[in-house]
């Protein structure tokens, strides 16, 4: 076996200085009955070569040549060179958690700018090392506001990725705590954000937090200071998710929040069908002992020298075990380096003129296909997402597509079945001009039912 | 600057040689505004203006973020990748971390257009070969474990643990009661108890017995109709197989409870056993310790949880299955289910990585690693055990565990002991951890080691051990080599600083 750097003499000679007459002596622990006596049947080894045919078969097998429109909480972004170049040195990646100060300072340091960074952009005081994703992040956010408050009630938008929202329930439920959702505002002023009516009938003096997505997951940009005066007069702490992390390059960053879970994907992470990527909480000084995950801090050696260890590990399970914050051990560090190689690479102007790129893609697009049905909340402010309904199915609309070798948008029937025939679709600056060209003529080309 | 000086070492160091590192400040100290390391393509579509689009929600401006060139940028990181210990380098022991070799073969294949690129909501049709990817994958670990179903969805180990608990929950609560606790081995990986807490369960702490494993009688007054389940690590945080498991599920299934078991440490197993055979109803994997997906710094993770029939139904949405057409979708119409765990379907990219692990090692290659892993844990205790304390006589599978207890007459503890190893050129092993071996040296060399480079550790061990009895303060100030040794932690926790400011700022 190539990864093993033994020879078959090299073994004799260990067994002999054990002391064992042969390898089966060291597996006499388990009992007989319970040992393998035959081979696992699971396909026989493969050559190098091999390896790669079967997953090239397999990616063939995939959308290749594909225009795509998806979005929805994972972004299709230009990935520097550099990106992979760098995260592929062994000394990142086949290293571990940075237990040890001395021989980890590349990661220490690393993660110390991404955490700078995440602040910068996010408007926050204090982020953390990463978490899972931007779901997993969300509802460990919901988990720190119900401890820092001592309440046990949530309130979540509906305008929040639905998936987050299945997270955290999951993350709720067995822990006696309360969420209930919030709709979103149809039509005219405010459509496409959270109902501050709703929300302001619904929050009591037992809420823990508000969690909102701002874009949210229409796209729309949420009114985050009126939100914050909500959730604050009323003792609750504001959590804002953000799925698309480059909207911070246009959008201003939600500092009236007590909390921010931020997945950075759109950061040079690939779209990998869903993972991995990095989630990443960020937070306002006064929540740094509630808050959950690694944390990299500044200090100085014994020759008084810059360095940085994790710290504030006393909040961790390794720690506090059955009291910890969180049960959270493994982070996404490899991830979080890239996302910090790619806020170097684009930077302070760099992230701002991809996010401007975004906005005009998306504005184009959204005139374009708006010829072919009626575009939902148009008055709201977006960043790259808008939603389309149509007179044509989804599924309809989408098969006629996909025969031009184009991926439409999101079919939201199955989660948001009150908007009818309705389809969420994304442009980024990878999206041109040509592609969301074909895609409305294609659209526009709808047989009996075509619209306009 | 220090040096390694002759004068540093009782003997020669064979596996190092000091050479200079580049110094590197933060990347914001480096940065002037006006440097551009990237380059968009002109638009191609009309301008927009944000303050028009936008309203109030228009950002002007991004705070402090660097501006560097690109060559700056390459410079930067990769002067920093030199101050990072890696498998890449040499042995990295750590314990229960199963720091084996990252197979490239593996980070080529992820990156394959067709699988990269993949978006998690482009058509079934579209996507068949990323789902026979984690069909195979899953057919493979099941067999492996000798389970009968699994999710690939959790994100790391300790969230495979909150699923696997969360079926044991969910199993509980369909036959009318959920139960109230949840027995945890004072010998347990510290997520174990954090995660049972998470369920919402209360944590009963076992004592371990003399041999460092399993009270089972002491288990056995433990258990009653309130136990959810026990959440057992095996073989053990001490290296140790509980050959008495199959007992213990008969205790715990002889009054309705489940055993839930920790697989961190399934790389002592592969091939050899199978956890499903001997008793366990649920378990978690470590994709990133058995099956060689890189541990990258600190993640990303994957923790798959297999178990029996019985729990299936719970699993969480989506599972992948195969329609009449025996084409592949994602089923998400299970109504027992536990609910999503996390988004989409998990850390994809690191099934790939593990599936290629597995068809590069066969069923052939699996079982030889797992021998080879098992016996260079035993060749270290047998080439250590005269100089540092075993505190468990019980046989060693795939790591050992000795004690401080020699080194500590002379005020050398575990911390320094694995602080002066940085000095030989190796990864210290697992300090202090588990908690029932006061001062622990937690070793697990992995079967990625040659006897040479077990021969070195060998020589460095025990030249440290002869350090500590003539010369401690050598090891006291370890590590001399390092750009930087001891820092201080107690000021880094007591004033955090987290981030970067600007001096100008301030």
């Amino acid at each position: 076996m190539r990864y093993l750097p033994k020879s078959p003499a090299d073994r004799e000679a260990m067994l002999r200085e054990i002391g064992a007459a042969s390898i089966d002596d060291l597996f006499a622990v388990i009992p007989e009955e319970f040992r393998l006596t035959g081979d696992l049947d699971i396909p026989r080894q493969m050559a190098e070569s091999e390896i790669v045919d079967h997953f090239k078969a397999a990616a063939a097998q995939n959308a290749n040549g594909y225009t795509s429109f998806l979005g929805a909480g994972a972004y299709r972004h230009y990935r520097p060179v550099l990106i992979d170049t760098i995260v592929q040195r062994g000394e990142f990646l086949t290293s571990y958690t940075p237990y040890q100060a001395e021989i980890t300072q590349g990661t220490l340091q690393a993660i110390f700018e991404f955490q700078t960074m995440i602040c910068e952009l996010t408007g926050m005081d204090i982020a953390n090392a990463s978490m899972y994703d931007g779901s997993t992040g969300a509802a460990e956010a919901v988990m720190m506001a119900i401890r820092v408050t001592g309440r046990d009630n949530v309130l979540v938008a509906r305008s929040v990725h639905p998936e987050y929202r299945e997270v955290m329930h999951t993350y709720a439920q067995h822990q006696g705590h309360d969420a209930a959702e919030v709709d979103y505002i149809r039509e005219g002023h405010n459509a496409g954000r959270i109902d501050l009516a709703a929300l302001e009938a619904a929050v009591t003096g037992q809420t823990a937090c508000i969690l909102i997505q701002s874009p949210n997951f229409f796209g729309t940009v949420e009114d985050v200071a009126a939100i914050a005066e909500i959730a604050h007069k009323n003792g609750a702490l504001l959590i804002v998710s953000i799925a698309e992390a480059v909207s911070l390059g246009a959008i201003r960053p939600p500092v009236e929040a007590d909390i921010v879970s931020l997945e950075a994907q759109s950061f040079g992470v690939a779209l990998s069908y869903g993972g991995p990527y990095c989630g990443v909480l960020a937070a306002k000084e006064k929540y740094l002992r509630q808050m959950p995950g690694r944390l990299v801090g500044e200090t100085k050696d014994k020759h008084g020298r810059r360095g940085f260890v994790l710290t504030l590990s006393t909040r961790e399970q390794h720690i506090r075990r059955e009291k910890a914050t969180s049960n959270i051990c493994t982070n996404q560090a490899l991830v979080a380096l890239m996302a910090t190689v790619y806020m170097t690479i684009y930077g302070k102007q760099g992230i701002r003129e991809v996010a401007l790129q975004n906005l005009a893609k998306a504005d184009y697009a959204a005139k374009s296909l708006s010829h072919s049905g009626k575009l939902l909340f148009v008055n709201t402010p977006r960043f790259h997402e808008f939603v389309l309904q149509t007179d044509e199915s989804p599924a309809q609309l989408n098969q006629r597509l996909l025969d031009q070798k184009i991926i439409g948008g999101l079919d939201l029937q199955k989660w948001y079945p009150e908007l009818g025939n309705a389809t969420l679709w994304c442009a980024t600056e990878l999206t041109t001009r040509e592609q969301i060209d074909r895609a409305a003529k294609v659209i526009a080309a709808a047989p009996a039912l075509a619209v306009g | 600057m220090s040096t390694v000086t002759d004068s540093k070492f009782t003997g020669t160091p064979r596996k190092v040689t000091p050479h200079i590192t580049q110094n590197e400040a933060l990347s914001f100290e480096k940065s002037s505004p006006g440097k551009k390391a990237y380059k968009l393509p002109p638009l191609d579509v009309p301008e927009v203006d944000p303050a028009a689009l936008l309203g109030e929600a228009a950002r002007e401006d991004l705070g402090t973020l660097p501006e560097l060139s690109e060559i700056e940028i390459i410079r930067h990181f990769t002067r920093l990748s030199t101050w990072n210990y890696a498998i890449d380098l040499g042995m990295y022991p750590l314990g229960s971390c199963t720091m084996k070799y990252n197979p490239r073969v593996n980070e080529f294949v992820s990156r394959i257009e067709g699988i990269a690129e993949a978006h998690p909501y482009q058509p079934e049709s579209l996507s068949q070969g990323a789902l026979q990817v984690m069909e195979t994958l899953q057919n493979c670990l099941i067999e492996i474990t000798g389970m009968d179903a699994i999710t690939l969805q959790p994100a790391a180990g300790a969230h495979g643990e909150f699923t696997g608990m969360l079926l044991i929950r969910a199993w509980h609560e369909s036959k009318g009661n959920a139960r109230k606790h949840v027995i945890v081995p004072d010998s347990a990986h510290g997520t174990n108890p954090a995660t049972a807490a998470v369920c919402g369960y209360e944590v009963i702490n076992l004592k371990s017995n003399a041999d460092g494993g399993i009270d089972v009688e002491a288990l056995a007054q433990l258990v009653n109709e309130d136990t959810a389940a026990l959440m057992l690590t095996n073989p053990s945080t001490i290296g140790v197989f509980e050959n008495q498991v199959h007992k213990i599920a008969d205790i715990l299934h002889a009054r309705g409870a489940l055993l839930y078991m920790d697989g961190a440490n399934m790389n002592a197993l592969v091939g050899k056993t199978r956890p499903g055979d001997f008793g366990a109803d649920v378990m978690h994997l470590n994709l990133h310790k058995t099956f060689s997906t890189p541990h990258g710094g600190g993640g990303p993770g994957s923790g798959p949880v297999a178990c029996k029939k019985i729990l299936e139904p719970f699993l969480p949405t989506p599972v992948v299955a195969r329609n009449a057409e025996c084409q592949l979708y994602l089923e998400f119409n299970r109504p027992h289910s536990v609910g999503r765990v996390r988004m989409f379907y998990g850390n994809y990219g690191m099934f790939v990585r593990a599936l290629a692990y597995i068809l590069a090692n066969g069923p052939d290659g699996l079982r030889q690693t797992t021998e080879d892993a098992v016996l260079n844990a035993n060749y270290l205790r047998a080439k250590l055990e005269d100089l540092y304390d075993l505190p468990y006589k019980t046989p060693s599978m795939h790591e050992v565990v000795f004690s401080d207890k020699r080194q500590t007459k002379n005020g050398v503890k575990t911390g320094d002991l694995a602080k002066r190893l940085i000095d030989y050129g190796f990864h210290p092993y697992t300090t202090s951890f588990p908690l029932i071996v006061p001062g622990a040296l937690m070793i697990e060399p992995t079967e990625s080691e040659s006897r040479e480079e077990l021969d070195l550790f060998i020589d460095t061990m025990r030249q440290i051990a002869r350090e500590a009895d003539e010369n401690p303060e050598l090891i006291l100030n370890a590590p001399h080599s390092t750009r930087i040794s001891r820092l201080d932690e107690t000021t880094a926790a007591r004033k955090p600083i987290l981030r970067w400011k600007s001096p100008t700022a301030e």
